[in-house]
């Protein structure tokens, strides 16, 4: 399975990310092998919808969970219709979430978390 | 001429500036216009008091998908500049609060699946207040995002006669419905106050207006409230400081009952006549050095 979790840097030793549409990078990580990629997040400059696109973008890199700190009401419907499962953690590095997650220590969440911050400028 | 009245902060005074200049033209025999970008919150009519007898809805087209014939190819997500159109799972999703209505999405559809459907933003209406301003504003749909459709349905709506004298009352800040207010004015009038936050907002006014390429001027309203730096930067800057309001209880309780400047205190009537003069001044030499 592949996981994306938003990071302020781009390494598996960065420290997690709590923002989601508007991180530095995500990790996406297979939870098999552990092996990761970084990618910087492209939504992070959007005018508008920053939440939707990094959907787009986690979702092209092919992941099925991501892994944040909160999701606004465009981006939570977004991953609903992707069928993209949303779990919250709250600090820690990457690594540190990622084993929090395969021991079950996450919860998933079934609504926006956030509030809407649509940069529309 | 159209002259606007805008600041970086809000509640520094646009309105009361806008309807005294407004009055003041009128009393002095111009043919005036008024046009009220503050979409959000529109007050001048407060102070003016125009009969509205003209009014039009303002809409926009957005996006809607025929799931049928969508192959979720995902053209419509690359040209949106707002992400306002997504493709997710093979299926392309709207995102109507973010859409600005530029229809690329339908225009370049490989599939016809995306027809345009019409969604209300808010209103127009105009009518002329009893000394005969021909008035106009926007009004936005509370709860709706996008006042720049608005704005500029408004101006495109109340398009200035010749010989027409138009001030537009922007909205506070320096984001897009402002800069599509202040877009096309002759001079742009900054009101600030004598503050750290005043200071503050207007420089990012300042800035706006220099990149803009619009003469500006500035008005100190509610003077000695704070300090002297707004003077410091405004003559650092060359900035023209056109004109000061004190702060005074009997102004504060004036415009509480929606009387404007000139109703307050008479002398008013001089003061925006000479604002004026000066602004027509300050074109002129413009002029010459273009």
């Amino acid at each position: 399975m592949r996981i994306a979790i938003s990071a302020i840097k781009n390494t598996i030793e960065a420290q997690f990310s709590p923002r989601f549409g508007r991180c530095d990078f995500f990790i996406l990580i297979d939870s098999e092998t552990r092996e990761w990629e970084a990618f910087s997040n492209p939504a992070i400059s959007a005018r508008g919808g920053a939440g939707p696109q990094a959907v787009q973008f986690i979702t092209d890199k092919g992941a099925e969970v991501i892994i944040s700190g909160r999701y606004g009401p465009s981006a939570f419907t977004a991953l609903e219709a992707a069928g993209v499962q949303a779990y919250l953690a709250q600090d820690g590095s990457v690594n540190r979430v990622l084993d929090k997650f395969l021991a079950g220590e996450l919860e998933s969440t079934s609504t926006a978390t956030g509030p809407e911050l649509h940069g529309r400028g | 001429m159209i002259i606007a009245i805008a600041s970086g902060k809000g509640g520094t005074g646009k309105t009361t500036i806008a309807a005294g200049l407004a009055t003041s033209l009128m009393d002095n025999g111009s043919r005036v216009s008024f046009l009220d970008c503050d979409v959000e919150a529109p007050n001048a009519h407060l102070f003016l008091k125009p009969v509205f007898d003209q009014r039009r809805d303002v809409d926009m087209l957005i996006p809607k998908v025929d799931e049928t014939l969508c192959t979720g190819c995902g053209r419509c997500a690359e040209v949106c500049e707002f992400h306002a159109i997504v493709v997710l799972g093979g299926k392309s999703l709207v995102f109507p609060e973010l859409c600005h209505g530029c229809g690329s999405c339908t225009l370049e559809c490989p599939d016809k699946a995306i027809s345009e459907i019409s969604q209300n933003l808010g209103i127009l209406e105009s009518g002329p207040t009893n000394k005969g301003i021909n008035f106009a504003r926007g009004l936005l749909n509370v709860g709706e995002p996008m006042a720049v459709p608005i704005i500029r349905q408004l101006k495109k709506w109340h398009l200035p006669g010749s010989g027409e004298i138009v001030i537009i009352d922007s909205p506070p800040g320096t984001s897009c419905p402002v800069v599509e207010s202040i877009h096309g004015a002759d001079f742009v009038i900054l009101v600030t106050e004598p503050t750290p936050f005043g200071l503050h907002d207007l420089k990012l006014a300042v800035h706006l207006t220099e990149e803009l390429g619009i003469p500006t001027g500035v008005i100190v309203n509610r003077d000695g409230l704070g300090d002297m730096k707004v003077d410091d930067f405004c003559l650092e800057a060359g900035l023209p400081i056109l004109m000061r309001i004190p702060l005074e209880r009997k102004i504060g309780e004036g415009i509480a009952t929606g009387q404007h400047l000139i109703e307050i205190d008479s002398s008013y009537g001089d003061h925006f006549h000479h604002l004026f003069e000066r602004i027509k001044e300050i074109l002129t030499d413009v002029e010459v050095v273009r």
